[in-house]
């Protein structure tokens, strides 16, 4: 028979693995990384001696309670990491382990993908010493290392105030904070936060805790320029500029929606992520059939929610396969969510995605690191009548390299539209292609 | 007033387009999606005469000259280069293959020089040790399809020819005299003559004029590596089929072999079969591609004929209609050359190459 398979070992698809365990189902937990944990809560290696309260702070129960989670399923579930899933077709998905390929056909599929930064590319990004906000949080919570001795941390969202504080807390020397988003939008924001208080109350206290050990936070303000010939030695904003040798910068995150698009879902305009996601229902279920969506992977909405979002998808796929569940849950979980996306909805009114963004870009920027295309070369392939963002991708390759898009592709969607005169959500969308990360010559094939 | 509608952006429709309107003729490229966007920009980007059957080969020479001036036909280089196409033989019986190629072909001019396995280890040091000889045709090479099948369109324009993309056509009439197109945007076109270049989706043009064509689909499985240190210096196949694979200057190295799959009647995907198949196997012909990784994989739709000939020429049953269609997956070389013969056609009244091998009257036992 074939299995119930989840694509992502992160709080979405550690709990709805461990939903369908506890209703007699063993599923396929497939996971590119070492370890089950996802990115929010990614575990340090083992060996290392970290606490959790070191490595999570407010979030360390939850980040405990998820790692213990996939520790008591991984002996009892069908787990698989260290599995890249590059393609999917026909009912199967094909993977990458150590090198060798291999397939599996599922009877369901809960597609739990998280997220990556949403970069909008400034000048001097590509230098050594410039981190995405999750790579540099990675590097301290995983490798137990900072991305450098005088860090500046630039960008908007909830990250990136957590990201400061998380380096402060470690010992880094944090410079500065520069938030594009203005104060004011943070106090319009107020009413719909207060929906989740506690959540709110952790995103003041690091605000707060920042300026209480001295560190300056600028708000309103757009991060011009990073300095550097070999590496980082600076920052520039406004007419100040200011010495550091590393910067990490995002403006909040991007789903990974790579793999629901080579499964062929069906996807729409998303204002509040502002970005094509795969549809879903309020339970999870996809445009196609057997198919699940949980987490960041289907719009940003948190740890909090992927783990009820994962649930919630594992019951659906329960329903639709007639297993009995307890019926008042599902409603249970739907509120909730409902109430986080509420609460979404304030945070991007707090961290405005910063519109001017694309009219300021220099046309020297680099805006495609992989195939080294500048933002220049975009709007010239505009000027000549270019708007559908697959077809500039034709002409001057941007997206077109090793990370497919997955970097550079919002950005120049934006540019796109900026210069062609179109709203963003009429630029199109880029077309997802197989292998979702690059695959090996010489890979083995499992017979 | 219009006097030719051609369907189909393709290498082959905007051709007949630009040519057109070089000759002066008031010209509409009608195409379904964005010119250049399918089959003719996503193909392998081979520019090859060797390997042609011979009667592919007037028309093919023909179309050599024109790609020798490609910035001064479409204002671009299109990444063009006379690299040199190498046939490889994996069997003592392919080569003798190749020899007789060779042989068949002397009256056209292709310079085949045929390697012995020395010879090509020593010209070609790169090559697999599994090729046991191979045939080399000089002034052959490749470009990049994504680049100058859409330039032929821009160029036509230029020239004065109207394009209407994103207009799909729903309805042909021929009222007696002149061809009424409509498109599901509301566009409405008359002239008296029609260039049905519609690619794979030709077939229905013709079988609504009442000389259907036995045509099918293939997808070809296409994939590109990260950049790499430049190793080839030619284009490369081999004999009797199998893995063939460029570099381009930036040094990816772009690989086709094997077949997808139709996603859709507009879409196609290579198929995780042959993609594994490139990735296996390709090093046993370009050993220096170990540790090298496929980056993307395409794949796109082409129109093939049981002879694996295309169509060229006038319609058998209505006057003013011309098809150009059904490649077999080789038009992009021979694109401008036929987009010249229907040009010829509407303007002379024949083609200066010989073109009666791919008439459709074939069909019609």
């Amino acid at each position: 028979m074939k299995p119930v398979v989840i694509v992502g070992a992160g709080p979405a698809g550690i709990s709805a693995a461990r939903t369908l365990l506890d209703h007699g189902i063993r599923p396929c937990l497939v996971d590119e990384s070492l370890r089950g944990g996802g990115q929010i809560y990614r575990r340090q290696p083992q060996g290392f001696q970290r606490t959790a309260k070191q490595l999570y702070g407010f979030e360390a129960r939850e980040a405990e309670a998820v790692h213990r989670t996939m520790d008591e399923l991984a002996p009892l579930i069908d787990y698989r990491p260290e599995t890249l899933v590059w393609n999917a077709e026909d009912g199967r998905l094909d993977m990458l382990n150590n090198g060798r390929a291999e397939s599996i056909e599922y009877a369901q599929l809960i597609v739990a993908t998280g997220a990556t930064d949403r970069i909008l590319p400034v000048p001097g990004w590509t230098l050594p010493g410039v981190y995405s906000l999750g790579a540099a949080q990675i590097a301290l919570k995983y490798q137990g290392c900072a991305i450098g001795e005088r860090v500046a941390f630039c960008g908007s969202g909830p990250l990136l105030y957590l990201v400061a504080y998380q380096y402060a807390k470690a010992g880094a020397k944090v410079v500065a904070v520069l938030d594009s988003a203005p104060f004011s939008a943070q106090c319009r924001a107020l009413p719909a936060l207060l929906g989740q208080p506690t959540t709110l109350a952790k995103g003041l206290y690091y605000r707060a805790w920042l300026t209480a050990h001295g560190i300056p936070v600028h708000q309103g303000v757009t991060l011009k320029q990073i300095d550097g010939t070999q590496r980082v030695s600076g920052i520039q904003w406004g007419d100040q500029t200011l010495p550091c040798d590393a910067v990490a910068f995002a403006h909040a995150l991007r789903s990974e929606t790579q793999l629901a698009d080579l499964l062929g879902c069906e996807f729409t305009w998303n204002a509040l992520n502002r970005a094509w996601l795969p549809q879903r229902d309020s339970a999870g279920r996809s445009s196609v059939n057997g198919v699940y969506l949980a987490g960041d992977g289907a719009g940003i909405m948190g740890a909090d929610a992927a783990q009820m979002a994962g649930e919630r998808a594992a019951l659906a796929v329960l329903e639709d396969s007639g297993v009995a569940i307890d019926q008042r849950r599902p409603a249970v979980l739907e509120q909730q969510l409902a109430a986080i996306q509420r609460f979404r909805h304030g945070l991007e009114t707090a961290f405005p995605f910063p519109e001017n963004w694309a009219v300021e870009a220099p046309d020297e920027l680099i805006l495609c690191r992989c195939e080294e295309v500048r933002v220049g070369d975009v709007r010239a392939v505009v000027d000549e009548g270019h708007w559908e963002i697959n077809r500039v991708k034709a002409q001057c390759r941007v997206g077109m390299g090793r990370c497919q898009g997955r970097m550079c592709g919002l950005a120049a969607a934006e540019i796109v539209a900026e210069r062609s005169g179109r709203a963003i959500e009429n630029v199109g969308r880029l077309r997802g292609q197989a292998p979702i990360k690059p695959l090996p010559f010489g890979v083995e094939v499992q017979p | 007033m219009i006097d030719v509608i051609v369907l189909g952006g393709g290498i082959v429709g905007a051709s007949a387009a630009l040519m057109l309107a070089q000759k002066g003729q008031r010209v509409a490229l009608v195409e379904r999606d964005f010119c250049g966007s399918h089959s003719s920009g996503v193909n392998y980007g081979g520019v090859r005469r060797q390997g042609r059957p011979l009667h592919q080969l007037p028309l093919s020479q023909r179309a050599h000259q024109l790609w020798a001036d490609l910035p001064g036909l479409i204002g671009i280089d299109g990444e063009y280069v006379r690299s040199g196409h190498l046939k490889l033989a994996r069997s003592h019986a392919d080569f003798g293959a190749l020899q007789a190629y060779a042989e068949q072909t002397q009256g056209f001019d292709l310079s085949l020089q045929l390697l012995d396995y020395v010879e090509l280890r020593a010209r070609f040091p790169w090559v697999g040790d599994i090729a046991v000889g191979a045939s080399l045709c000089p002034e052959d090479g490749h470009a990049n399809p994504r680049l100058v099948s859409p330039a032929f369109a821009r160029a036509a324009k230029q020239r004065g020819a109207h394009l209407y993309e994103q207009s799909l056509v729903t309805r042909i009439e021929h009222d007696g005299q002149d061809f009424q197109v409509h498109c599901a945007n509301g566009l409405h076109l008359q002239a008296p003559w029609l260039l049905n270049c519609a690619g794979a989706w030709a077939g229905a043009v013709a079988e609504q004029f009442g000389e259907a064509v036995p045509m099918t689909s293939a997808h070809p499985a296409m994939l590109v590596t990260e950049p790499l240190p430049v190793v080839m210096d030619v284009s490369t196949g081999v004999e009797g089929g199998g893995i063939y694979a460029r570099q381009v200057a930036r040094g990816n190295c772009i690989l086709g072999g094997g077949r997808g799959f139709a996603l859709g009647p507009q879409q196609a995907r290579p198929g995780q079969a042959a993609v594994l198949e490139i990735l296996r196997n390709a090093g046993e012909l370009y050993p220096f591609l170990k540790g090298a990784q496929a980056i993307r994989t395409w794949s796109g739709t082409e129109g093939y004929l049981p002879d694996h000939e295309p169509v060229i020429g006038p319609s058998s049953t209505q006057p003013g209609l011309l098809h150009g269609f059904g490649f077999a997956g080789a038009g992009f070389q021979l694109g401008p050359a036929v987009g010249e013969a229907l040009a010829e056609i509407v303007c002379t009244g024949a083609s200066r190459q010989p073109i009666e091998a791919f008439s459709i009257r074939r069909f019609q036992a």
